[in-house]
């Protein structure tokens, strides 16, 4: 199913009542679901199309241009480019909450409220390692070797990835 | 496995949990990401096989883990993922994605574990009633279990690293399922409406075949999940709870006190048609049932426990009709099944 207000996939399914037995079906994506839920004036205008709220939500972006560089900017673990969280919603990797930490900020803040963690932790305070993301740099470099068939990269690669791993 | 599930039903849904007069289930969800691996999405095959199986190998390590039952969902029949999800074991997300995923279920069906849903993991608990405390306790050890087998992506500011920004920090989702008949006919749910929109909170109807909720159910639910403990999160939803608990009961007060025998008599013609039905929708099924469960919890019924009635919400739809009786069925075959399988059932009772 659709968002209503923008060609995602629509996640959030919300049932609101109208009024004398009435109830209206309001679908939204992960993004549109924030402004709903924040701007009440908005919450009257959920049929019919509206455009794309995403750079509504990224506020720092003033500018078409800088919305534009924004919109290139990649993560170098996993490859993903800001514009592609922005059209599906999801991000790439872990490391992306770190590359696009400050682009994330206000968008975390309108959906949260709040920025810092205060719930548990893992247990033996386990936590990410710089070779554990380097991992999913080296496996999406080999998986490109493979696909461009430079087998002596991807052999490489493979035997990097192997070391890493005995590591994690 | 999957045929044996069929004619039984989870523990949560039995009906012994606290306020189960109106609270049908509690349930908790966590999600969870193995740090050295991209979100589910951006995953190539590959790394769906090898979070698989680093997943299904670390919980050989563990008692309570290993003994649980892993289904590969892909490699499922269409009837089979709408029965899983039916029995909500799985998600909608989970039954009509591609690639390699799948589920682990407790044997007793007191949680399973996601694989390459959304997340990497998406560990769920159920508990029957308003039960939020053993629900956490439950899911809450089982975190730390496979927290000890895997290394999760965590963040010192951020917490729980999720592929959605909407569920990151504790990655937790509380959602307390409610049977809210009277205030639907008394035109009393806008109030709770109003409320939930001001807290964050999420209101969803359960879905029936379609896309219209049916049955008078609504899940309560929290938005947030960073910038709070998990404890504060549970409090807030439970508390949102209890007040529509406080308000569903008031107007089953007011509607039993009126002079106005329309309530006593939409229960007992519900009651009626499903023990009499010959062809029956699950549409149909859930609204007829929904009145029949307020008349037992309002003593109007007093021939037929709230256990059967949880388990004909479930037994009904689909995909489960079609498991219990072997055969694949159509839309219209269904519903002839479905009227004889309610006869069956509620007949049994007298
Ligand atoms: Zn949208
Ligand atoms: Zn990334």
């Amino acid at each position: 199913m659709k968002c209503q207000r923008c060609d995602k996939r629509a996640t959030f399914h919300i049932t609101e009542l109208t009024g004398a037995n009435g109830h209206k079906e309001i679908h939204l994506c992960e993004v549109c679901i924030s402004s709903y839920l924040h701007d009440p004036a908005s919450n009257k205008a959920t049929s019919g199309t509206i455009q794309n709220v995403g750079p509504q939500a990224f506020k720092m972006a003033q500018t078409a241009e800088e919305l534009a560089e924004l919109d290139q900017k990649c993560c170098p673990v996993c490859g993903m480019a800001f514009y592609e969280f922005r059209q599906a919603g999801r991000l790439g990797c872990p490391h992306d909450y770190v590359c696009f930490e400050r682009e994330l900020e206000p968008l975390l803040g309108s959906i949260h409220g709040k920025t810092r963690h205060t719930g548990k932790t893992p247990r033996l305070g386990r936590v990410t390692t710089e070779a554990q993301t380097q991992l999913i740099r080296l496996r999406r470099e080999m998986h490109e070797a493979v696909q461009c068939e430079d087998y002596e990269r991807a052999g490489r690669l493979r035997d990097q990835i192997r070391r890493l791993e005995e590591q994690c | 496995m999957l045929q044996q599930l069929a004619g039984r039903c989870g523990p949560w849904l039995v009906g012994d949990g606290p306020e189960s007069d109106i609270v049908v289930s509690t349930r908790i969800r966590l999600a969870r990401n193995l740090a050295q691996f991209p979100f589910v999405r951006r995953c190539s095959p590959q790394d769906r096989a090898a979070i698989e199986k680093t997943i299904r190998d670390r919980f050989q390590n563990v008692e309570q883990l290993r003994q649980l039952i892993y289904i590969d969902v892909d490699e499922l029949s269409d009837v089979d993922r709408q029965f899983l999800m039916e029995r909500q074991l799985i998600s909608r997300e989970l039954a009509e994605g591609t690639g390699q995923r799948g589920v682990a279920i407790d044997p007793d069906e007191r949680f399973s574990v996601m694989v390459n849903e959304e997340d990497h993991l998406r560990i769920q608990v159920m508990a029957s009633g308003l039960n939020p405390q053993v629900a956490w306790e439950q899911i809450n050890a089982i975190d730390d279990l496979i927290g000890q087998q895997v290394v999760y992506a965590f963040h010192r500011r951020l917490g729980y690293l999720t592929a959605c920004p909407t569920n990151v920090g504790t990655g937790m989702r509380v959602s307390i399922m409610i049977h809210l008949p009277a205030m639907v006919m008394t035109e009393e749910i806008q109030r709770v409406f109003r409320s939930f929109q001001k807290m964050g909170l999420a209101v969803r109807g359960l879905y029936g075949e379609g896309t219209q909720p049916r049955g008078d159910f609504y899940q309560i639910s929290n938005q947030i999940t960073l910038g709070r403990s998990e404890k504060e999160l549970i409090d807030q939803v439970v508390e949102v709870a209890r007040v529509c608990i406080q308000w569903e009961r008031r107007a089953r007060e007011a509607l039993l006190r009126s002079n106005d025998k329309s309530v006593q008599d939409a229960i007992s013609r519900a009651y009626a048609i499903l023990q009499t039905t010959h062809t029956i929708s699950s549409e149909e099924t859930m609204e007829l049932l929904s009145r029949v469960r307020m008349g037992v919890s309002l003593g109007l019924i007093e021939d037929v426990p709230i256990t059967v009635l949880n388990k004909l919400f479930i037994h009904t739809q689909p995909a489960h009709l079609q498991k219990i009786r072997g055969i694949r069925l159509d839309t219209s075959d269904r519903n002839v099944e479905r009227a004889s399988y309610l006869k069956e059932h509620l007949a049994k009772q007298r």
